[in-house]
């Protein structure tokens, strides 16, 4: 055993000087520290655990900090109501106004975003020519990569008077009239451009990259087989799409649309530079509104009073749950349109 | 052929073209709503340089801002902040990334290792904002300033899941003969991770980190509240008045990182909310340089990726 010992250590201890521990000992630790791989094991599962726990963190932070506003409003703070205050002098705060700005800017994107999205996906997967699919998926890519804060100066001196007006005023004049929908296109459009329509539009962009990816992986993901077939019997090539591979992977597609809304719903720069900042009792599309992330980034950092200060955590605490549970559902759906797939896939 | 026949049979053809036409018109849609995502693109670019491309001159990169309402001055310290926050940031999160996925790639189906992957999935959901919020409670309040470290974290917690995603997508692409190899050969596992997996996975690694360091390099939400932002942040005058009076390396380097920063999407956001002509002319110059710097690191990226599987292939 002693020369088992020598051998390993490369003669470091040799017989003359007496090893602090005993031998046998000295054995059973360089047995577990033999190869390093305990240490290692052990480095990569504790920093797999302090990753774990920074996520739960956030959560906690989050809880922790708005403690105060969450006891003072409870479930009001969330409340929809039509006359909600957020009022900082008088220290009485509901978050409904930027709930349902966040809501329907989101929720108007995603209108506008999925029939670009699958567009694109499908023109990418099924017709593009082979030269031509690398640098569009790149430049689809890019528009992902484009800082917030770029889309919202462009947004506030091009976008919105080029864009967003005139077809802001369009829409007051045609859907306004109508009787239900009506109270959503309500005009005037305000005089700027600044309104949740652009917000909308702006994140309508923003977004299409990462429906237009997801989607594109999962017509990826649909075997042959079930194209060839539908060929076989003679559909044409839109009647293979629209009635074979759409509904082939409509959970998929489902779970990219959850994933955009989540990223609609936490956008922030963009959307405060152009959704016009204001509380006020419209719910029209057409004139301005607040979303949650906007407050945050406007009001934080000059929040003098206390509860001022954690009903604007309590927003973000929304947020983070929110956008929590649209990933795990997002997840879920993807990942089960990805389990059931079969073994051969589209190269 | 019957005159019923006849018909039938008009009526056939009749079907067979409006089938054979839809399938053209929405088959070239398809193409048309590609090329119109395309518009916005191209539209913030072209117009990005054009406009920005006036302003800039070489005061813009090497001089501090002008008082209010006076042109010229540049963004110096804005650029300054952006390298600093984004270093600080990578340093935060590569580490702690790579490990992590060392730990997913070679644990995925224990408990720890699917646990993993969800709070990596969730980590990539957070909106940026709220990672901003957490920072503020957890660095800013118990500082009791704003700091460019806090900026970094606030940074490196929205790098790390693209981190932790990628190098574990790369390690798990190395063949699994290499590992073997290495094991066979009495190499250790820890050995075995550091000197065959990882450099194998180098390049995809090194892909990812840029992927993320673009995207932070652009957030300004998790900025707002913790790096707030400092017009006067001069690193040379910080420098050089450390050296004269003789503090040590990490007296400076404390003076450094524990201070508000700006950067440049900060500076942006703020210059665009100015009434002063000068100042959003600027703002366009420093969305110029914003948005170059992110897409030249973007577009390097996915280059070398490209280049270097090509060259392992053939």
């Amino acid at each position: 055993m002693w020369k088992h010992w020598q051998a390993v250590s490369g003669g470091i201890v040799n017989k003359k000087i007496k090893p602090a521990l005993k031998p046998n000992r000295i054995l059973r630790l360089h047995r577990i520290f033999r190869h390093g791989d305990r240490p290692w094991q052990g480095l990569i599962m504790v920093v797999s655990i302090f990753i774990i726990v920074l996520m739960a963190a956030i959560g906690w932070m989050l809880w922790r900090e708005s403690s105060g506003a969450r006891f003072t409003f409870g479930w009001n703070f969330l409340a929809p109501t039509t006359n909600a205050s957020w009022d900082p002098v008088n220290d009485h705060f509901q978050a409904w106004p930027f709930i349902y700005g966040t809501l329907l800017t989101s929720l108007f994107a995603i209108i506008i975003a999925l029939p670009i999205s699958l567009g694109i996906a499908i023109f990418l997967v099924e017709l593009c020519p082979a030269w031509l699919r690398t640098p569009l998926t790149w430049m689809v890519e890019l528009l992902a990569a484009i800082p917030s804060v770029v889309y919202g100066l462009w947004g506030i001196f091009i976008f919105l008077p080029v864009v967003v007006t005139p077809i802001g005023s369009f829409l007051a004049e045609t859907l306004g009239n109508f009787p239900v929908i009506g109270a959503l296109f309500a005009g005037p459009m305000s005089a700027s451009g600044a309104s949740r329509l652009a917000a909308s539009l702006i994140l309508a962009i923003m977004i299409i990259p990462t429906i237009a990816a997801v989607t594109r992986d999962v017509f990826l993901a649909i075997p042959n087989s079930q194209r060839e077939a539908s060929l076989a019997l003679g559909s044409t090539r839109w009647e293979t799409i629209w009635k074979v591979l759409i509904p082939y992977g409509l959970s998929g597609i489902l779970g990219a649309v959850i994933l955009g809304l989540g990223r609609a719903l936490g956008e922030t720069m963009a959307v405060t530079m152009v959704i016009g900042n204001s509380i006020e009792g419209s719910l029209s599309l057409l004139r301005p509104g607040y979303s949650m992330a906007s407050v945050i980034a406007n009001e934080f950092a000059e929040a003098v009073s206390k509860l001022h200060n954690q009903a604007l955590v309590e927003v973000g605490l929304a947020l983070f749950v929110m956008t929590l549970l649209l990933n795990i559902l997002a997840r879920f759906l993807v990942w089960r349109v990805a389990s059931r797939t079969p073994q051969e896939v589209r190269a | 052929m019957t005159r019923f026949g006849k018909l039938l049979n008009q009526n056939r053809i009749a079907h067979a073209r409006k089938r054979k036409t839809g399938n053209k018109v929405m088959l070239s849609l398809t193409g048309v709503l590609t090329a119109l995502a395309l518009v916005p693109l191209v539209w913030i670019i072209v117009y990005v340089i054009l406009r920005g491309g006036k302003s800039i001159n070489l005061d813009f990169f090497t001089q501090l801002p002008k008082p209010l309402g006076m042109a010229g001055g540049g963004v110096l310290h804005a650029i300054e902040g952006t390298l600093i926050v984004t270093l600080l940031a990578g340093i935060f999160s590569v580490p702690p990334g790579v490990l992590a996925a060392f730990y997913a790639a070679r644990f995925p189906n224990t408990p720890l290792g699917m646990a993993l992957r969800f709070s990596t999935d969730v980590l990539s959901g957070v909106p940026s904002i709220v990672v901003g919020l957490f920072a503020y409670a957890v660095l800013v309040k118990p500082m009791g300033h704003y700091s460019a470290l806090a900026g970094g974290a606030a940074l490196a917690v929205l790098m790390l899941p693209t981190i932790i995603r990628t190098t574990e997508e790369m390690l798990k692409l190395v063949p699994h003969t290499l590992r073997e190899g290495s094991l066979a050969l009495g190499a250790s596992e820890w050995k075995t991770s550091l000197s065959v997996l990882f450099p194998a996975a180098l390049n995809g690694i090194f892909t990812g980190f840029l992927l993320a360091l673009a995207r932070a390099a652009g957030e300004t939400a998790p900025l707002l509240f913790t790096t707030l932002g400092n017009e006067r942040y001069d690193l040379k005058a910080i420098i050089s008045g450390g050296v004269q009076s003789h503090q040590g390396f990490f007296q400076i380097l404390d003076r450094i990182v524990n201070q508000p920063v700006d950067s440049l999407p900060l500076t942006l956001w703020k210059y665009a909310q100015q009434p002063y002509p000068e100042r959003i002319e600027q703002a366009w110059a420093v969305a110029l340089v914003l948005m170059l710097l992110v897409l030249i690191v973007n577009i390097t990226a996915r280059v070398w990726i490209q280049v270097r599987t090509r060259r392992m292939e053939g």
